[in-house]
């Protein structure tokens, strides 16, 4: 056995017993008969057949949506910062990382749960404008906008490093090259700067949208189950209804999409060239 | 040299970023101003300042129960993960060996999935084998989503390892216990280090696994959510600064120690 595959050993085991075992207890999970909890029943398709015939497509859609936009905002808003951390603010840029690594370790539904204290009636925003311009204004809480602004919130680190690392591997004189060959700034980044970085954003848009699918406390605490994202089903599945077999077989249709995007995505992708092997 | 308009641009870039972090930061402002006030509901502006609920919260034992629960979810997932992840991290980057590659894709796999629908499927696992929930099945929980962080975090730093000093101590006669303890464990110090704070943090900060896996335990995380759905209640602003201020703590704290290992590691090498 080479070096290597011993020193991998305690990782994949853990991992099959961790994860692929889990996944798979999952799929045995969603032929069993419904509202059953053990995996000897005889197998059948029908929470298939209950979900193909119910309503949950609307879930599915809005959790694909929101994350999609989301993907969307945070590429706009992440690229000046990324930008900013790997060519303008020097060794600026080790505080600016730190600062952006703090929110990550507090969960998100008390960060989430700050946004509501901020824009809840006679909260930090609508209370100051009331006591300056006496004025009583509606609160964005409970509608669909704050739904993705909570979402766009919460990912916006899981943007921002992957992208910053992927900016990091343009070497800067390729761009000087390329500008004093007499190529105008959008053309550097057309054919410079985006082909080169493109490894950190696609892991970057990748990432986000995984984990913006599976969110549920962003519509829960800000957004007033206005949407009912598919996370939010499969908890209620396996909470409230008491069904599992069903909550099992809606995670097995968001795990399909979910593995689809990350396996293509990931195909062709070199890790050591991304983390730092030359 | 910097043109006018290169200017201009570097200062909009500076602008939005400082906009970007006030952005982050502003919940946490939100819910330390919360946690100050005196009343029994949060109106802004505020009218009575006052630790009030401070003193109420921290004397509660519920709460104290709370975060031993926490710390000591965090502190095992901690030990274990950086045993299994420096391992896993020395496969990942320093050796050559046929599987490679897609071992690398996979240790991503966990990272690139719904936490709570992992959460889930663990608490179906766990039910499959007849496990009883508690703090245990969460500690094991946490790895499953940890452990590649933390691998990805010692793997960064085992990239700039130089292979040649292990083989350099092997010619001298060193053992193989030598070199991991003489060798490769000193080298690799400070990204062990900070996949540790890594994998204290996350753990710490965790929602979305503890949920379905915790059991009869509480995590601070999860008994927050549980106050929040249930409608305001001032020991929420507390505990969730109380939760904020933690980390922030540790996280300085730890790249204090990480500028003392990496000045140390200067100067020995000088």
């Amino acid at each position: 056995m080479s070096s290597g595959l011993k020193t991998a050993l305690p990782v994949i085991v853990f991992l099959l017993i961790g994860f692929a075992a889990p996944l798979l207890a999952v799929i045995g999970f969603s032929f069993m008969p419904p509202r059953t909890f053990t995996l000897d029943g005889e197998p059948t398709f029908e929470n298939y057949v209950t979900i193909y015939d119910s309503t949950t497509y609307i879930s599915l859609l809005w959790s694909l949506g929101l994350a999609a936009a989301t993907v969307v905002i945070l590429i706009l808003i992440c690229y000046p910062v990324a930008y900013g951390m790997v060519r303008v603010f020097g060794r600026w840029s080790s505080l600016v990382t730190i600062l952006f690594v703090v929110p990550l370790f507090v969960s998100e539904n008390v960060r989430l749960y700050g946004w509501l204290l901020f824009f809840i009636k006679n909260g930090v925003l609508l209370g100051t404008i009331k006591a300056f311009f006496d004025v009583d204004l509606e609160s964005v809480l409970f509608t669909r906008g704050i739904i993705l602004f909570g979402m766009v919130y919460v990912y916006l680190p899981f943007m921002l490093f992957p992208m910053t690392l992927g900016m990091s591997m343009v070497p800067n004189e390729t761009r000087e090259a390329a500008l004093d060959l007499g190529a105008s700034r959008w053309q550097v980044f057309r054919e410079v700067e985006l082909p080169l970085s493109m490894p950190g954003m696609v892991i970057g848009c990748l990432l986000t949208f995984v984990l913006a699918v599976g969110a549920i406390a962003e519509a829960k605490v800000l957004g007033g189950q206005q949407v009912i994202p598919i996370a939010h089903d499969i908890e209620i599945a396996f909470t409230y209804a008491q069904n599992w077999p069903l909550g099992a077989a809606l995670s097995v249709l968001l795990m399909v999409v979910v593995a689809t995007l990350v396996l293509l995505a990931l195909r062709r992708f070199d890790l050591d060239r991304f983390l730092g092997r030359r | 040299m910097q043109t006018r308009a290169e200017r201009v641009r570097h200062a909009l870039i500076v602008v939005w970023t400082i906009a970007m972090v006030i952005f982050v930061y502003l919940p946490s402002v939100c819910i330390t101003l919360a946690s100050l006030t005196s009343s029994r509901y949060f109106l802004f502006p505020i009218k009575r300042w006052g630790f009030d609920w401070w003193t109420k919260t921290l004397d509660s034992i519920q709460i104290h129960q709370i975060l031993e629960t926490s710390i000591l979810i965090a502190a095992a997932v901690t030990v274990i993960a950086v045993v299994l992840a420096f391992f896993g991290a020395l496969a990942f980057a320093r050796y050559d060996w046929r599987g490679r590659s897609w071992y690398q894709k996979a240790i991503l796999l966990p990272i690139f999935f719904p936490q709570s629908v992992l959460g889930l499927a663990l608490l179906l696992w766990f039910n499959a084998l007849g496990l009883s929930l508690s703090w245990q099945t969460a500690v094991f929980a946490h790895l499953v989503w940890v452990v590649p962080v933390a691998t990805l975090v010692i793997a960064i730093q085992v990239y700039s390892f130089d292979p040649a000093l292990e083989e350099a101590a092997y010619d001298l006669g060193a053992s193989r216990l030598q070199v991991l303890r003489e060798v490769t464990l000193p080298v690799l110090l400070p990204g062990i280090f900070s996949g540790s704070l890594f994998a204290f943090l996350l753990s710490w900060g965790n929602f979305p696994l503890s949920l379905f896996t915790t059991g009869a335990d509480t995590t601070v995380p999860e008994y927050l959510y549980a106050k929040m759905v249930a409608g305001y209640t001032p020991g929420v602003p507390v505990l969730g600064t109380i939760s904020t201020i933690g980390a922030i703590t540790l996280l300085l704290g730890g790249l204090l120690v990480m500028v003392f290992l990496n000045r140390r590691r200067r100067d020995g090498a000088g």
